[in-house]
């Protein structure tokens, strides 16, 4: 294999003008699968949630999902889409293992939602990405290949398939082609997702998890020389299950396609695989030799028709788009835009909105969840909201303090027991023994054992030398393990020793 | 007791409820006249002993019980192969499905073990209901009654073969382009295709999704009403079932018995004017023109102009759907899988499974069905196709507008001789040539006997509009009211 010198970013964008689109799949959070009645749970033992008809048997039938087709029209009518008067499923037909009837029930030339818009904002210069369409289909199984030594299928022996996923409701999201967007784009894409992901979840429609295959992105990619017009053939980067890489794919493939360019050469129409270890991206199946999917109307469903009365009524109950909702959080909390987009990336907005409803105020809630919390989820490389501290526990730790309990070095030892599983920060403050003393008699006879154990340091003091006093404090400070509040202690100790303050 | 196997639905119904007989006589008298008989028919894939009788004890233990029975109950039912019947053997007559026992029932078989009727067993067919003769299955043909050197129709001729040779009463069969018509025409029974979604199509093995319908065989048009009655109405489970209460076409029937059409308006097809049709069946065909009009009826010429293209286009959705629908036959999870030895890849055992499991006709429809699909040539043909439906529909509309039903032959020729037209894939499809312009539209049709042609039986075919069953029952029960219900020669 030869070595390609890849040219530096900074050259590529100063050369190329990229254009870029996205095709977003959601896993919809339905009770039930999109075409049966089977659950939909993930992490289920293989193949335990199937029926004759999510397994494709011989007579099986499709019935659609009330729920799933409400969905789609909400995140349809959150993007700023119409909504189709009428529509239907079509069968995109080819042949895969994991797909039941070799062909999945989805839709082609009707989809129920087309062309919406969804701000977002890069640099804090708001990006309009157009939207194609949002439609409705159904997920395929998963193929487990066993007996060789990575997991693929290459050297394995046996191929094993779950359906426990075949059918589940599965949204699609095509933006328009995005140009203009110069050095920018990868932070683009992902600032699109990251608006994409947000009001998903403030739907309530799925928990877009991408580390769970719930969101799953495809990012399609294309350069042409600066200052042109007509754009270049398109590559189309699959597997991109981060916020992270898809900002990463985008400027890998940018990069490499430059390179292939500058060497003369031609891009292929073709799918990639993005590599999450190199970060680089690598070939697929080549598009010129691509499947004829054979399109046609699913003769097994009746056409939709959504009700204009119905779909005006879920447009009215809209939740506040994400976007808004911060900007009136960040007001409500008093917070610079620096300090809330640090809220925003570190997916803190809501576990902070929850604890000031569970009684702490934002600058506690904020504390907690920014410093401690969020260095954990860091070090762990995990989601905030999977910690293991929940907004209630958060806002008493909180409470605890503001009642002079706690201090702040001992909150965070009880908060490193709420991490752990060992209850409420109350009961772990008791468990633990780890109470501020303010009880002065346990406090004086602390600080007389200290005066008698530095005669010296006690003489200094009542010489006028009162800054001597903070040795004293810390012996204090060690014979009560740190539960003593030091300020308490230091007016103790010159009240002994008979000195004003 | 061998007689009791000569009666109708509707009397055996009556004798088992009054206590005469038991069910399980009338099970063992059509068991046995199975094994009389069906070497030489060969209407059965499966004859499903144990599981007769068993329904058949369970009707008389709840007569026994004084429970109210259906209209039905203990009545024998032979099922045509293309319907899942849990635990019991069904193949749609193809390699591929051989031995699957599906986990479930179709909904048409769970209403007909609801309503008590005894399933004798799965019958015969076109392989995956593709053809005219049931020269197609993959176990061998059915040979008809009639004449066992000639087909018995197709695709549902084994259900049509085993009321004509009296080894069942009543028969399920599947209508996609003539299926059920077809058959009964050249066996002298009745086939009514219903509705389009008036009858569930959960658990039909589906050829063309879009036409599939499943629909009653009979000797009488009075029995297949009542079997109609039993399997129709709106299925859940089945989103094109059509929520609407299934009309009466019991009492059409009656009605239709009693021999007075005063005040229906009866339409003749211009365009079916005997071109391609046999002498023989044209003239049955305008004899019962003549007693239609005897009782009553008034009959007027209608043209359907674009009933000539039903044929290429019926010839190109259906293939289209059906390779579709086939593609969940490739050995990874039922049915046969051929090539799994290590030493070919995944997709040549799908491969390779569906080279040895379909026979050369299904292979003919998914190809054909493949091309019409593809992307340079869905406008030319599907698209096409789908266009031709709809002026078709609309010809039927307009013709509704001016009569209460359409008459044609069923088929233009009577059986034909086994082989005669497998050699040549048009002449096999023009058998459906009267029927298909029905499964275009959606409406319900039936075929009745009216007359013989050298011996052999010949169909009327009544047509009506979608959601009317009623009223080509009643049409076709005056016919049989004077023609009468025709006996085939002993076997």
């Amino acid at each position: 294999m030869t070595t390609t010198v890849l040219p530096p970013y900074d050259d590529v964008v100063a050369r190329y003008e990229p254009v870029i689109g996205l095709e977003t799949h959601v896993e919809l959070g339905t009770n039930t699968k999109m075409f049966c009645g089977c659950p939909t749970e993930f992490g289920a033992e293989p193949n335990t949630q199937v029926c004759p008809v999510c397994l494709g048997l011989p007579g099986s039938l499709p019935v659609p999902n009330r729920a799933a087709i409400e969905a789609t029209i909400r995140i349809g009518l959150a993007l700023n889409c119409s909504i189709a008067e009428w529509c239907r499923f079509a069968r995109k037909n080819y042949f895969y293992p994991d797909m039941p009837k070799n062909f999945q029930t989805s839709q082609y030339d009707e989809p129920l939602c087309v062309d919406g818009y969804l701000d977002v904002e890069v640099d804090g210069e708001m990006v309009r990405i157009g939207i194609e369409r949002v439609h409705l289909e159904e997920d395929t199984g998963k193929t487990l290949h066993v007996g060789g030594a990575t997991g693929r299928i290459h050297g394995a022996t046996e191929s094993l398939v779950d359906y426990n996923r075949a059918g589940i409701p599965l949204v699609e999201i095509v933006t328009k082609p995005i140009p203009g967007t110069g050095a920018k784009a990868p932070l683009v894409a992902r600032a699109y997702v990251t608006e994409l992901r947000d009001i998903i979840r403030s739907l309530n429609v799925s928990d877009v998890r991408m580390e769970q295959g719930s969101l799953r992105c495809d990012v399609n990619t294309s350069l042409m020389p600066a200052g042109g017009t007509e754009w270049g053939t398109r590559t189309e980067t699959k597997n991109v299950n981060s916020l992270r890489s898809v900002e990463r794919a985008v400027r890998a493939e940018m990069i490499r396609q430059a390179s292939v360019l500058d060497g003369g050469g031609r891009i292929l129409q073709e799918t990639r695989h993005f590599q999450e270890d190199t970060g680089d991206t690598r070939p697929g199946r080549s598009k010129e030799e691509a499947t004829d999917y054979r399109y046609f109307p699913e003769p097994d469903l009746v056409p939709m028709a959504p009700d204009p009365a119905w779909v005006a009524e879920l447009k009215a109950a809209l939740p506040e788009p994400p976007r808004v909702h911060r900007k009136r959080l960040q007001d409500e909390w008093g917070l610079t835009d620096l300090d809330m987009q640090s809220v925003v990336n570190a997916g803190a907005v809501e576990l902070i909105e929850a604890t000031i409803a569970a009684g702490a105020t934002a600058a506690g809630a904020r504390k907690w969840w920014l410093g401690e919390l969020a260095r954990r989820a860091n070090e762990e490389g995990i989601e905030l909201s999977a910690v293991g501290a929940t907004p209630a526990q958060v806002a008493e730790l909180q409470q605890l303090v503001d009642e002079g309990k706690l201090n702040d070095k001992l909150a965070r030892s009880v908060l490193e027991g709420v991490v752990a599983g060992e209850g409420s920060p109350r009961e772990i403050m008791t468990a633990r023994g780890l109470e501020v003393v303010s009880d002065t008699g346990a406090l004086t006879t602390a600080v007389d054992e200290a005066i008698a154990a530095n005669p010296d340091v006690a003489a200094k003091i009542r010489d006028g030398k009162v800054a001597a006093a903070g040795a004293l404090v810390g012996a204090v400070m060690k014979a009560t393990r740190g539960q003593a509040d030091a300020k308490t202690v230091r007016e103790l100790i010159l009240s002994r020793l008979g000195v004003e303050g | 007791m061998s007689d009791l196997t000569k009666l109708t639905a509707a009397e055996l119904a009556a004798t088992i409820a009054s206590g005469d007989v038991s069910a399980v006589e009338v099970a063992q008298a059509h068991l046995d006249r199975i094994a009389a008989v069906d070497e030489r028919v060969h209407a059965f894939l499966h004859v499903d002993t144990e599981g007769a009788l068993a329904a058949a004890r369970d009707v008389d233990a709840r007569r026994a019980n004084g429970e109210e029975l259906g209209p039905l109950a203990g009545v024998p039912v032979a099922v045509k192969d293309v319907l899942a019947t849990k635990g019991v053997p069904t193949t749609a007559a193809s390699k591929i499905l051989q031995g699957w026992r599906p986990p479930y029932d179709a909904t048409i078989v769970e209403r007909l073990r609801a309503a008590g009727t005894v399933m004798l067993g799965k019958t015969n067919m076109d392989e995956f209901a593709m053809g005219s003769s049931t020269e197609y299955s993959a176990y061998g043909p059915t040979n008809n009654p009639w004449d066992l050197g000639r087909i018995p129709g197709g695709s549902g001729g084994g259900s049509a073969a085993a009321i004509a040779a009296y080894e069942a009463p009543l028969a399920i069969g599947t209508d996609t382009g003539g299926s059920i018509r077809q058959p009964g025409a050249v066996t002298g029974t009745v086939g009514a295709k219903p509705t389009y979604g008036g009858t569930s199509r959960y658990g039909l093995i589906a050829f063309s999704s879009s036409l599939d319908t499943p629909g009653p065989c009979a000797r009488t048009v009075h029995d297949a009403a009542l079997l109609h009655s039993v399997i129709a109405g709106h299925d859940p489970r089945d989103s094109t079932s059509i929520p609407q209460p299934v009309p009466d076409v019991v009492a059409a029937a009656r009605l239709g018995a009693t021999g007075d059409l005063t005040g229906v308006r009866i339409g003749l097809v211009t365009e079916f004017n005997g071109e391609g049709a046999e002498p023989g069946v044209m003239a049955a065909y305008r004899d019962s023109i003549e007693a239609l009009t005897k009782l009553g009826a008034e009959v007027v010429e209608i043209s359907c102009p674009h009933f000539q293209y039903a044929l290429p286009a019926y010839y190109l959705i259906a293939p289209s759907e059906c390779s579709s629908n086939l593609a969940r036959f490739d050995g990874v999870r039922f049915g046969l899988r051929t090539g799994d030895d290590g030493k070919h890849s995944l997709e040549e055992v799908m491969s390779l499974t569906r080279e040895a499991g379909f026979g050369p006709e299904v292979k003919r429809r998914i190809i054909l069905g493949t091309y019409a699909l593809s992307s340079g040539y869905y406008d030319a043909y599907y698209g096409q196709a789908q266009k031709v439906r709809t002026l078709i529909t609309r010809d039927f509309t307009t013709a509704f507008e001016q009569v209460d039903v359409l008459v044609s032959p069923t088929t233009p020729f009577v059986a034909f001789p086994f082989g005669s037209r497998t050699g040549d894939p048009y002449q096999m499809y023009l058998a459906d040539l009267f029927t298909i312009p029905t499964n275009l539209y959606g409406g319900p049709a039936i075929s009745v006997p009216c007359g013989l042609s050298e011996g052999l039986p010949v169909g009327l075919q009544i047509m009506a509009p979608t959601m009317a069953d009623d009223r080509m029952y009643r049409v076709a029960a005056a016919l049989e009211s004077t023609v009468g219900v025709l006996t085939p020669p002993a076997l």
